[in-house]
């Protein structure tokens, strides 16, 4: 994805969880010049005890939607709860049962997509501005701990919801992007080879399923953005999600914005300063441009890994 | 002095005012408040009068200027003052990436640290940061000044022509024929000259001064496996 804008907001301060979906709502609007063509967020909103989340879409959500909490809580055995938002649906699933959920809804309605699944990640993105999108899943309602945000202007592929960031690249964690990758295609059909699932021609997907891969055979994620910056060609700044923090890393010419910052009571990260204007404190904040090719974590873990920073 | 703010009054109409300002206009002192990060703020003036924004600043601030001085009180972001002919740009926060790109004159003087591409393709400007320069600084840089306090990343004036270059701190790399020069006593007076317009206390005498090594200027047919 070539132009477009990025946002992303850590909370340090607990305070500030119930306000979450307002700020990145603020912050992903004003990013609307950036990528008018489609929007998209993922929000962490904390535990759920001993259940887990699949973010479905659906473009006729009606017929998608009614009746399957009864037909997916009696295919695997267990309750199943769905909560329709919009085009979207929030599956209340059993923690270990993601698997049998995915071949369930194959096999009942494959025109339902698996936006994002994990404990705490929700996923929600459409075509359309970022206004209309944010006010589409009354995104400035939703409260969470983190959370990351994208505004589209497409050049690698089509405008559809599918090919809207951000992308799931496993349980918990996903992928944003502003850039544009070249190698995707010679990537995409390794990967298929890999036996990894990739659904569209979308360059970001493959960077997302590149990660997936990598963590599948042992990186963490940390190591699987380091090994990007070898193996994947082209422009990109990356902002990834994961349950605890998020991640940003930079290609080595660096050519695509990123502004950080950072005060006692949050970690924000913009493709421009103007992202960021709003923010509680900002005037008082360490303001600064990630290094190219170096690879940044925040954390809510209270003992961080070596690539990690605690909050 | 004439205070605007951006918020009420929006780009369009600030740009509108300052570009009304003739040469000799009565009204020299300006100031822009809520700048927000916007864009193109105090773009392409041609009078002589001092612009002040309250704020940190997005693409392009004071671009094209001439004559005018522009102060900003806060970051600024990619691609401020390029191609700026004359006339003074002082930013007391960081600048991001390609400042001054192309500039063919005046002076542009960063308090913080310039990020990637600073200088890039100069053709006259002369830049002083008194802290750090990001990769690929000075990149065909052509002609002017880029004067580092701090140190510069890689591949610094990477085919350069002549622009010159002082850095007091460490070079990462540097670019293709670029190369170290002596620091002769005319190069200490240019320094001293930027360093004191700047208004920077430095010492000229702790820089090292770089520029072309000049063997890119011709086709060598050694080098015609290249192509």
């Amino acid at each position: 994805m070539n132009m477009c804008g990025i946002v992303g907001l850590f909370l340090k301060d607990k305070a500030l969880e119930p306000h979450l979906g307002e700020m990145l709502t603020s912050m992903l609007v004003t990013m609307t010049d950036r990528g008018p063509d489609s929007a998209g967020i993922a929000i962490y909103g904390g535990e759920s005890n001993g259940r887990s989340k699949m973010t479905v879409q659906a473009a006729g959500p009606d017929a998608a939607f009614a009746g399957l909490a009864k037909s997916l809580s009696a295919a695997i055995g267990a309750e199943v709860k769905v909560a329709v938002k919009s085009t979207h649906a929030i599956l209340d699933i059993p923690t270990g049962s993601t698997q049998r959920i995915r071949t369930a809804l194959q096999e009942l309605n494959p025109d339902i997509r698996l936006m994002s699944r994990g404990d705490s990640l929700e996923i929600y993105k459409e075509v359309g501005l970022p206004k209309d999108v944010a006010a589409q899943f009354d995104l400035a309602k939703m409260s969470g701990t983190h959370g990351i945000g994208h505004t589209r202007m497409a050049t690698e592929s089509a405008v559809t919801t599918m090919g809207a960031h951000p992308f799931n690249t496993g349980d918990d964690q996903c992928l944003v992007h502003n850039g544009s990758l070249s190698n995707h295609n010679s990537l995409r059909r390794k990967l298929r080879r890999e036996g990894i699932h990739i659904e569209t021609e979308n360059d970001t997907e493959v960077g997302a399923a590149y990660l997936t891969w990598q963590m599948q055979n042992g990186a963490s994620l940390g190591e699987a953005l380091e090994s990007s910056l070898d193996d994947l060609d082209g422009f990109f700044t990356f902002v990834v999600g994961t349950k605890d923090g998020f991640g940003v890393v930079r290609d080595p010419i660096a050519c695509k914005p990123a502004v950080m910052a950072e005060t006692d009571q949050y970690v924000a990260f913009g493709s421009e300063y103007r992202a960021l204007v709003d923010l509680p404190g900002i005037e008082n904040a360490r303001v600064w441009e990630p290094e190219p090719a170096t690879v940044y974590f925040w954390s809510h873990n209270a003992v961080p890994t070596s690539t990690e920073k605690a909050a | 002095m004439q205070t605007i703010d951006l918020q009420e009054i929006g780009l369009r109409e600030l740009n509108k005012t300052l570009h009304a300002q003739a040469a000799d206009t009565n009204q020299t002192a300006w100031e822009i408040v809520n700048p927000k990060g916007a864009h193109a703020i105090a773009c392409g003036l041609d009078a002589p009068i001092e612009v002040t924004v309250k704020g940190s600043t997005g693409y392009y601030c004071a671009g094209m200027n001439q004559q005018a001085t522009v102060n900003i009180h806060g970051s600024a972001g990619p691609g401020t003052g390029e191609n700026i002919m004359s006339g003074k740009i002082v930013i007391e926060g960081d600048a991001s990436q390609y400042l001054g790109a192309t500039g063919h004159g005046g002076l542009i003087v960063v308090k913080g640290n310039a990020s990637s591409r600073c200088g890039i393709s100069m053709k006259g400007v002369n830049i002083v940061v008194q802290g750090s320069v990001g990769h690929m600084s000075a990149f065909m840089g052509q002609s002017g000044n880029l004067v580092v306090c701090g140190d510069a990343g890689d591949a610094l004036g990477d085919s350069c022509y002549e622009a010159r270059f002082f850095v007091r701190g460490t070079v990462k790399s540097l670019g293709a024929d670029c190369e170290k020069k002596e620091m002769r006593p005319e190069h200490i007076e240019i320094l001293k000259g930027l360093l004191d317009e700047a208004g920077i206390d430095a010492n000229p005498a702790e820089f090292t001064r770089y520029g072309s090594a000049r063997t890119l200027y011709n086709f060598d047919v050694d080098n015609a496996g290249a192509y």
